[in-house]
């Protein structure tokens, strides 16, 4: 999945000589964290977040002092320079750049121009997507032995009773590395059948329905 | 007396027939009237005939499309009927599907006809609570989704608050998203958590959006919850919720399929959950709602020994204020025990040999207290 796929294009931005007052407004308006700031051609020079701009602000308990120094410029503030990524990279690497270095927000530059941002909120509902929670269907999760082939397999059963999988994923079992678990939502409301046809095939559940039936 | 409670009823509702090996089966509901007769229970009075929905009235919920493709199923292909969620392993297309629906949701109609027009307190229809149907698709063996038409119909001719209560081990997700925007209709669902269930939604963080935020309840519970734990948890959360609300009128889903017995749930209760549910609804009903009460069927997948008992049960405190207990009627025993392998129980209550030891229980029992005080710290503080 590319990042154009889950990038937002309308992005607030501010230009460097907007005040610091300014861009604390935008971010209580627009419930953000993160403005970038663009030059007349929309290039990127920084980016400030909501805590950049609470540590220049005076503490709540001196709420009437310095207030002046929020009509600063932004520039003053903001932080350069600015990680950014492409549209067509992957949502992985986003992922990865977020964990590394520990930020929760990325615009996103073509040609040197600012054309969208993925914040970490868009990619914990990616992550969603992924998992198939947001389609209705049951969950049911098998563990296989770690070996070529066998996703196909166990994926034909689903295929063989005219099952949608909404989702698939895979991850090691524990720390045996002769197993994996597969996990499937699939999109039906009586799992009997397939457990069912899972059993005979010779695969194990896991729980909860790795109880033979009767259900205990 | 007897005109205070009324029962829906005639063979056209049995006609909701997937096929013979689906799980969803409404011979249910004629297992339930004959139990209470043979109990003597329930008398021809009591029961009302069903009146067919329009289809103005299907479409207070459903989109006219869908309506159409449940219509035409016949002549859809493949592909048209999927998009509808039809012609699925879940919602195959039965003959007559429409008329099989409509008859549904007029029974449930007529059951609201006959308390807020005709003067009865309470009237059941245990062919509905079809809570899975969606604006524009069928889903997990609902077609139309006959409680959300009702709520709906309520609110249109009768302008009064509902409080819709679903204790189907399943998430009443078709309802929730109906009204999730509605401040005048309050959800309240308990069901198997998401996780492994279908349909995988009910978390306790939904709560409504924009004027319906904080009138959705979910009380999510873990896989093989038991009596305890699920008596006192829903207890707690039904009357802070109808406290908090305070509802003109009650809805109630009384899905059968949180019995250890059910085969398509991992919940673990006995009959002593379907004795205290209505109950508790009675006593809201009577404490709210100068007792306006509607209950409908929903899920229940073991036909023969957990849903005729829990709905019957249902019924007998309508009309009675409490529930029956002691030997099922050897008339009834014997009618239908030789249609079935399954052994059919002898008593109204589960005898405490057959109820499951759950290794875990002490970790469940605290997992449920806890997502109970999610649900509750949220409605205080919405109160306050």
């Amino acid at each position: 999945m590319h990042v154009e796929e889950i990038m937002k294009q309308d992005v607030i931005t501010l230009q460097p000589t907007d005040s610091i007052v300014t861009a604390h407004q935008l971010l209580l308006a627009h419930r953000i964290r993160h403005i970038p700031i663009v030059d007349e051609d929309y290039s990127i020079v920084g980016i400030v977040s909501d805590r950049d701009i609470r540590d220049a602000s005076p503490s709540i308990f001196s709420a009437d002092e310095n207030q002046d120094i929020l009509n600063k410029n932004i520039a003053t503030i903001m932080k350069s320079p600015v990680i950014t990524v492409h549209p067509l990279d992957f949502v992985e690497e986003v992922a990865r750049i977020f964990y590394d270095h520990e930020i929760a927000c990325l615009p996103v530059v073509s040609n040197g121009v600012l054309v969208g941002i993925i914040t970490e909120k868009d990619l914990l509902y990616t992550l969603i997507q992924l998992t198939g929670t947001h389609i209705q269907g049951s969950h049911i999760e098998v563990k296989v032995p770690n070996r070529p082939g066998i996703l196909p397999e166990v994926a034909s059963v689903f295929g063989n009773r005219g099952l949608n999988i909404s989702s698939v994923l895979v991850y090691p079992y524990k720390n045996n590395p002769e197993y994996k678990i597969l996990v499937f939502r699939i999109q039906t409301m009586n799992p009997l059948p397939i457990i069912r046809d899972l059993r005979q095939a010779g695969y194990e559940l896991m729980w909860p329905n790795n109880i033979p039936e009767p259900k205990l | 007396m007897s005109k205070l409670n009324r029962f829906v009823y005639d063979e056209h509702l049995l006609s909701y027939h997937f096929h013979e090996e689906h799980p969803f089966n409404q011979k249910r509901v004629l297992l339930t009237k004959e139990l209470l007769e043979d109990a003597g229970q329930l008398n021809h009075e009591n029961i009302i005939k069903p009146r067919i929905a329009t289809e103005e009235e299907i479409a207070l919920i459903h989109d006219n499309s869908f309506i159409h493709a449940v219509k035409s199923a016949n002549t859809l292909t493949k592909e048209q009927l999927l998009k509808y969620g039809l012609g699925t392993e879940d919602t195959p297309v039965f003959p007559n599907m429409h008329d099989a629906t409509s008859r549904i949701v007029g029974a449930t109609l007529t059951a609201v006809d006959a308390v807020l027009k005709d003067g009865a307190k309470t009237a059941v229809n245990f062919s509905g609570g079809l809570h899975h149907g969606l604006k524009h698709k069928a889903s997990g063996f609902c077609i139309y989704n006959d409680a959300a038409i009702a709520v709906q119909y309520i609110r249109k001719n009768y302008n009064l608050r509902v409080l819709y209560v679903d204790t189907d081990a399943h998430h009443g997700d078709g309802v929730q998203w109906a009204f999730y925007d509605d401040p005048n209709v309050c959800t309240f669902s308990i069901h198997e958590t998401g996780r492994y269930l279908f349909p995988g939604t009910g978390n306790v963080t939904e709560r409504g959006i924009k004027e319906g935020h904080g009138f959705s309840f979910n009380l999510p519970i873990d896989a093989f919850t038991q009596d305890e734990s699920f008596i006192q948890i829903y207890e707690t959360a039904l009357y802070e919720i109808a406290d908090y609300f305070k509802p003109d009128i009650l809805i109630t889903q009384n899905g059968a399929d949180a019995h250890y017995y059910d085969p398509l749930t991992h919940l673990c209760g006995s009959m002593a959950i379907y004795e205290k549910i209505p109950r508790i609804a009675l006593e809201v009903a009577n404490k709210y709602c100068d007792g306006k009460w509607i209950a409908l069927g929903g899920g229940g997948y073991d036909i023969w020994r957990v849903v005729p008992r829990a709905w019957s049960q249902v019924w007998n405190v309508m009309k009675d204020g409490k529930t029956v207990s002691g030997l099922l009627p050897e008339k009834w025993i014997e009618k239908w025990q030789e249609q079935t392998t399954e052994l059919l129980p002898k008593t109204w209550n589960d005898p405490i040999q057959d109820i499951p030891c759950i290794p875990r229980k002490k970790e469940i029992e605290e997992k449920n207290q806890n997502t109970l005080s999610q649900l509750l710290k949220y409605t205080k503080v919405k109160r306050s």
